[in-house]
């Protein structure tokens, strides 16, 4: 059995794969990878399934042995990924050595970067998914972020090492976005023309306050908030909801399953990997696409999830 | 865009790949009891394509596979569903009791609610215990059970500042609702005591101890019958 030990773990870094959906009526949220697109790729480098676990690291990444090798790819953000004191590739299937070190440093673009690796991460999963879900302390490794001496395995591949990248073209189309497109949210009649034009016109900044449940903003707040009591509902992945201070909050992959402030708009599915890669503060707007575009760009990026991996 | 079905029904599309499905403005055990059924119902014989379901006081958030299904289709065959809904055969809600040790460090709140009210903390137990509150939904963190009603008399505001963290098993009330903590989270309302049940447990079938529109009643126990359930 490959093991990968974990020399020093970085900020957070959890085991994370595409998530647990199905569970909405325990008020288990579906969870998974915030940049669910660099996960599937990464995958699909190493010759996996596009679902399998993986480490997904947050702005600091760790250093990691590799005892018996394996083969990995890096995906999402620059991390200053080295082995041996040089720079490696990203995006780009590299077999590990029995004893090569992948250190890792802070980021140089997005919030996350992925760590996949032939075989996947073994853990045993929690209602079907190997995801961590770091509030309750469920699923993952032991329920909680990688620390320092950590064992983790790595699964059984049968498959030989192919030297696989991902097409330059179609990762410049991928790219994790700053403006981030919106479909209407159910209560977005509940805010005047003057707060709905402000919310699509203004730059927001991401707080200190950001992370897989939520990402709060801080920016100028709506004027004419609400005043009608809101029934507590589902909320959607994405959701932006307008707190009582007048600021969007994007509700993310360890959501809350309901929730009760209004919701003015929903960041399309296609763009929630962009979310995933949103740093503190980062400046980002929202612009406003219809239904039926948003998935028109849905349909297109999953091509290019489908395509962008070549051998070379 | 909401879209009327009969009297009540409106669907409102959420997101690219959610439908809510609302079942009107008014929190009542009855509109509640039509969101349970459809509930029920997409469980026993699930939509493919349908990935997820949100449901709350009156609604139900349908969450489904964007790339395979869009909101007009499934707005139909949600409309087939709840044509069956009243009439189809779901599970039946079950009764549960859930012991509770209130007052002293697991409540810390209850003096200030019997206070609240002009009442005495023996009269806040008793008015907690007095009827049994109906599972209106899960929601919140997993195993989270929204509570209702409370007694008329018990019906206090949420805290001002919400607790930065509160003990898992925290029986708390806010508004017209209780309610327990199933882990240690932050947490606004008012804690009047403590169970040694557990809400939520994963190795447990059907994960969490009580589901909607199951009726729910507390039971007040003493701190040695509390430690002794606590050991199992």
């Amino acid at each position: 059995m490959k093991v990968i030990e974990v020399e020093s773990a970085g900020l957070l870094t959890t085991v994370q794969d595409l998530g647990r959906p199905g569970y909405g009526a325990m008020a288990v949220s579906a969870s998974g990878a915030a940049d669910a697109v660099s996960l599937r790729i990464g995958n699909r480098l190493v010759g996996n399934r596009e679902g399998a676990a993986a480490l997904e690291m947050t702005l600091l990444g760790g250093t990691f042995r590799f005892p018996h090798g394996g083969v990995v790819a890096l995906t999402g953000s620059d991390f200053e990924a080295q082995v041996d004191g040089e720079a490696i590739e990203a995006w780009t299937a590299r077999q590990m050595r029995p004893g090569e070190v992948l250190r890792m440093g802070p980021t140089r673009s997005g919030a996350r970067c992925y760590l996949c690796v032939q075989g996947g991460i073994a853990v045993k999963p929690f209602l079907g998914s190997a995801s961590t879900h770091l509030l309750t302390g469920l699923g993952g490794y032991a329920g909680r972020a990688l620390r320092k001496g950590d064992l983790l395995r790595i699964g059984e591949s049968a498959e030989p090492f192919r030297k696989r990248k991902t097409s330059r073209a179609a990762l410049e189309k991928l790219a994790p976005r700053k403006t981030l497109r919106v479909t209407p949210g159910p209560q977005k009649e509940w805010f005047s023309a003057a707060a709905q034009k402000q919310f699509l016109q203004s730059a927001y900044r991401v707080s200190e306050e950001a992370n897989r449940m939520g990402l709060r903003l801080e920016g100028a707040a709506l004027p004419d908030l609400p005043r009608a009591e809101m029934i507590t509902e589902g909320i959607p992945l994405g959701a932006v909801q307008i707190t009582a201070a007048g600021l969007p909050i994007i509700l993310f992959v360890e959501q809350q399953t309901t929730g009760g402030y209004a919701k003015i708009a929903n960041v399309i599915t296609a763009d929630l990997h962009s979310v995933g890669q949103l740093r503190p503060r980062d400046e980002i707007r929202f612009a406003a696409v219809d239904f039926e575009e948003a998935r028109r760009i849905l349909a297109e990026q999953e091509g290019l999830i489908k395509d962008c991996v070549v051998d070379g | 865009m909401p879209e009327s079905l009969g009297e009540a029904v409106q669907f409102v599309w959420a997101s690219d790949a959610s439908l809510l499905v609302s079942f009107g403005e008014r929190i009542s055990a009855e509109t509640n009891e039509r969101v349970r059924r459809l509930l029920r119902l997409l469980e026993a014989e699930p939509i493919a394509g349908l990935r997820n379901v949100h449901p709350a006081y009156c609604s139900l958030l349908i969450v489904f596979d964007a790339l395979r299904m869009r909101h007009a289709e499934l707005q139909e065959r949600v409309t087939e569903y709840l044509e069956r809904a009243e009439t189809a055969e779901v599970p039946e809600p079950r009764e549960i009791e859930i012991p509770v040790c209130y007052g002293g460090e697991f409540g810390p709140d209850l003096e200030e609610v019997a206070a609240l009210h002009e009442l005495t903390a023996r009269q806040v137990i008793e008015a907690h215990c007095s009827r049994s509150y109906r599972v209106y939904f899960l929601g919140f963190v997993p195993g989270f059970a929204y509570l209702g009603e409370l007694p008329r008399e018990l019906v206090t505001p949420r805290l001002g500042a919400p607790r930065k963290k509160v003990a898992p098993g925290s029986v708390a009330i806010a508004g017209h609702q209780t309610g327990v903590y199933p882990f240690a989270t932050p947490g606004g309302w008012r804690l009047l005591g403590r169970t040694p049940v557990r809400m939520f447990q994963a190795e447990r079938e059907g994960l969490s101890l009580v589901s909607i529109g199951d009726r729910v009643r507390f039971r007040p126990i003493s701190q040695e019958r509390f430690a002794e359930l606590e050991r199992g």
